[in-house]
């Protein structure tokens, strides 16, 4: 194979000092934007598209630059996803789930050193896996009709009664709220708009973004002004930090499957990098033997979503590359930069223009290295960011919020929209019901429900069709098994924890 | 005192900052998409040729597929002469179809077009079907047997392009003609490739890359002539279907401004499509000449509505 050949040629191209620059500089504002609740890899790199023009660089360099922003926002999405319980984007959600309260236990620290190493085993190997890989991998797509993808995100709904630690019936509600405010909006398959009550603004559907930011954002304001700050989120301290080797070893294959699962779901267009981290978490949690501790804190819990949404991330770039399919909003958004420069992925992009390709993938690896150095010893510069005094940080968060999301779409309404989510997520809290499902149905819903429908026109309405390949009947039986197997296997594990990795836990 | 210095200070400063952004023009979706690349691109090459001083500005206001810009144009903006939106068939065809919020397409005035998309219907390269005919053919012995895929809703552009041709064959059920809505033409492809749906339409420049690379096979365009760059792809014309769907690339302005604004905006969209670097840009980009100014453009756009209301009907998205 050639790959070495192409990989030195592609790093003969892309790192110059200069290049190496911006990606430093696209690492140190991909990770901050990424840190912020509400601005997210796509909206990121969406602002610094027009700049990379500007600044008159050429198609390597802003490719480079904005890369560099690309993983660096997955990176940084985990920062504020443990230390204040709002998820920097939205696949850093399912990093709250045991990153904040590792914070809250005092080892945030250790969360974040943690998730840091899991992001970069993610996405190197998935840098490495887009090199080797892509070409081939370029065939799955094709093999993925209406039918496989609606087995896919079956499988994903299935597993969801798995997530809400104490009480499933709330997870499950939560998911049908999610389902329900996916219903708003222009209906694909008739053309025609739902639920809009001839409100313009809701012909395009309810953006998660928006949902995220209130459910968690600006209902952790509510929550604190309520408390005054005692049992909030924000405020939470960092003690010194130290590379917990223990935790590493531990979870190191929590990040192995999470990435494997990660960088599969990114390569399939439309599944992406949140229903990776999702995945790459519950099972996780359904091959772990202490499963009661997620959600309270386990390390594992922070590694498997962590590796599982950068490798998605590098995963969606396959699709994007060979077929100029976007994967992700993030994966549309550099879709729409490379056509700009002139360059259009297809499958002829790896033969047209493989100094593009190789000093791309040079870049992501270069970008990698240096999200690691940054992010475990240097982590401390960007949580002194966040751990500003409460006065300052709640304004600001506040104010990131309604900024984030005014430069969406730059429309009041959406803002109107998001503090009313804001309160949804009050009251949610209150109630003890988990807000994750809800984003997840808002998420996932509009696509199952599309291919769902697809897979109806397509078969005339037979409902057989869904079980009509080899890769569907084969998703179904793992999603049955993903709904079936915890209610069997509570019964046959009413013991307590396996105590063997509770000790360590506490260990520094 | 305080007061007029303020007073002052903010007179300069908007005598000051005026001039820097005279211009403006709305890009209805997102930075890097279709619309927001008409306004770059016009704005670019007007600040070349010298017709505006400065560089243009592009606002997007998202929403809607084109609706929050477009009552915002209506409501807030309607006698500005110095705002110019980006447009294309789907800004003609939602209107067709009511979808603006009960706004009409007489509440702006239509510059021109200076490009256009050209249609194209493609298949999986190992696929039975040689010609458009075989195809229409197939569609008119079972309309079950053949699903389309395309990178818009139903109703949407791609849509129509499909109801239009077969219209035009002879084949007259609209309801009948399978047609499943992706995001996006690449998405459609695979979609087709995979063997999932028969065939595929979309825009010319979306798929190039998959032509050259033959993972399919396109059997007519639907434009005019045949496009420079495809001279072995065949017209529909050509091949007995007289269908011409042109995604065509345009401006509006507000209704309210004087006829010498209009004029003014019509003379320079005619310069722009006439310069080189234009010439360029649709070269790089995929898209055809297709021009249509002024009062001739309001008269196509009108065309254009009744045209995809009477398809819109048949399907039921029109009452």
């Amino acid at each position: 194979m050639d790959i070495l050949g192409n990989l030195a040629m592609g790093f003969e191209i892309a790192a110059s000092p200069y290049t190496l620059l911006l990606a430093v500089i696209g690492c140190f504002v991909g990770t901050i934007i990424g840190a912020l609740p509400g601005l997210g890899p796509s909206n990121g790199v969406a602002l610094l598209i027009p700049i990379s023009f500007s600044m008159g660089l050429d198609a390597i360099s802003a490719l480079v630059l904005l890369t560099s922003v690309y993983y660096g926002a997955m990176y940084g999405g985990r920062i504020s996803s443990i230390l204040l319980n709002i998820p920097g984007d939205e696949p850093a959600m399912m990093t709250t789930l045991d990153g904040y309260p590792m914070a809250k236990q005092g080892q945030a620290g250790e969360a974040l050193v943690v998730s840091g190493v899991a992001s970069f085993v993610g996405a190197f190997v998935a840098t490495i896996g887009l090199m080797i890989f892509a070409p081939y991998l370029a065939q799955v797509a094709f093999k993925f009709g209406p039918a496989e993808y609606f087995a896919l995100y079956m499988l994903a709904f299935c597993t969801l009664g798995g997530m809400g630690s104490n009480n499933q019936a709330k997870a499950a509600m939560a998911a049908a709220i999610g389902l329900a405010i996916a219903m708003i909006g222009l209906d694909k398959t008739t053309g025609m708009p739902r639920f809009t009550y001839g409100e313009l603004h809701l012909m395009d559907g309810v953006d998660f973004l928006v949902a995220i930011v209130g459910l968690f954002a600006v209902a952790e304001v509510f929550f604190f002004i309520e408390t005054h700050g005692k049992d909030s989120a924000i405020g939470v301290k960092l003690g010194k930090i130290a590379v917990p080797w223990r935790m590493l070893r531990q979870s190191s294959g929590a990040m192995a499957r999470g990435t494997g699962i990660g960088f599969v779901s990114g390569v399939l267009p439309g599944a992406g990098a949140s229903l990776g981290s999702f995945l790459a978490y519950m099972a996780e949690k359904s091959v772990a033997r202490d499963k009661d501790s997620f959600g309270k804190g386990n390390p594992k819990g922070v590694a498997a979503p962590e590796a599982g949404n950068n490798a998605a991330a590098g995963g969606a770039l396959v699709p994007m590359l060979t077929l100029g399919v976007p994967g992700s909003g993030t994966t549309a958004v550099l879709l729409a930069l490379l056509l700009t420069l002139n360059i259009t992925p297809g499958p002829l992009l790896f033969t047209e223009r493989p100094e593009v390709i190789w000093s791309l993938i040079a870049a992501l690896l270069i970008a990698n290295i240096v999200l690691l150095l940054m992010n475990v010893p240097m982590v401390k510069v960007f949580v002194h960011i966040l751990s500003v005094p409460a006065w300052v940080l709640l304004p600001g968060v506040t104010m990131i919020a309604f900024v984030g999301i005014y430069s969406l779409t730059g429309s009041s309404f959406d803002m109107l929209m998001m503090v009313g989510f804001g309160v949804l997520g009050y009251v949610m809290r209150k109630l003890d019901m988990p807000t994750v499902p809800v984003i997840l149905g808002i998420l996932l819903g509009n696509a199952m429900e599309d291919n769902l429908r697809r897979a109806m026109v397509l078969s005339n309405g037979d409902w057989t069709f869904l079980f009509s390949s080899p890769i569907a009947v084969g998703l179904w039986i793992a999603a049955v098994l993903g709904f079936v197997a915890p209610i069997f296997l509570r019964r046959l594990l009413k013991k307590p924890p396996m105590p063997e990795s509770d000790p360590t836990m506490n260990v520094d | 005192m305080r007061n007029l210095t303020r007073a002052a200070i903010l007179a300069l400063g908007t005598t000051a900052a005026l001039p820097a952004f005279a211009e403006e023009c709305i890009a209805p979706a997102n930075p890097g998409g279709g619309w927001d690349f008409t306004c770059r691109q016009i704005g670019r090459i007007m600040t070349e040729l010298g017709l505006v001083p400065n560089m243009v500005q592009v606002t997007n206001i998202t929403g809607a597929g084109g609706g929050v810009a477009y009552t915002h144009v209506v409501g807030d903006r309607n006698e500005d002469p110095d705002v110019f939106v980006a447009a294309s068939s789907a800004t003609t065809t939602r209107l067709a179809q009511n979808a603006f919020a009960g706004a009409t397409a007489d509440q702006v005035r239509w510059v021109g077009t200076i490009g256009g998309d050209p249609g194209v219907i493609v298949v999986a390269n190992d696929s039975e079907y040689q010609t458009l005919n075989d195809l229409v053919e197939a569609v008119k012995a079972d309309p079950s047997a053949v699903a389309f895929a395309g990178g818009s809703a139903v109703g949407g552009f791609d849509h129509l392009k499909v109801l239009m041709m077969l219209d035009a064959a002879g084949f007259e059920d609209a309801r009948a003609v399978k047609y499943i809505g992706l995001d996006g033409g690449a998405d459609a492809i695979t979609q087709t490739v995979g063997g999932f749906a028969q065939a595929m339409t979309g825009d010319l420049s979306e798929i190039t890359g998959f032509i050259s690379s033959g993972d399919v096979r396109p059997i007519a365009v639907l434009s005019e002539e045949r496009v420079p760059g495809f001279e072995d792809v065949p017209t529909a014309k050509e091949q007995g279907i007289d269908s011409v769907a042109m995604n065509w690339r345009g401006v509006y302005v507000p209704k309210g401004i004087s006829d010498e604004d209009y004029d003014k905006w019509v003379d320079w969209l005619q310069q722009v499509g006439a310069s080189d670097q234009w010439q360029t840009v649709m070269e790089e980009n995929g898209l055809a000449p297709y021009d249509i100014f002024g009062a001739d453009f309001e008269a196509f756009v009108a065309d254009n509505i009744a045209q995809i209301q009477d398809v819109s009907r048949e399907i039921g998205l029109l009452q």
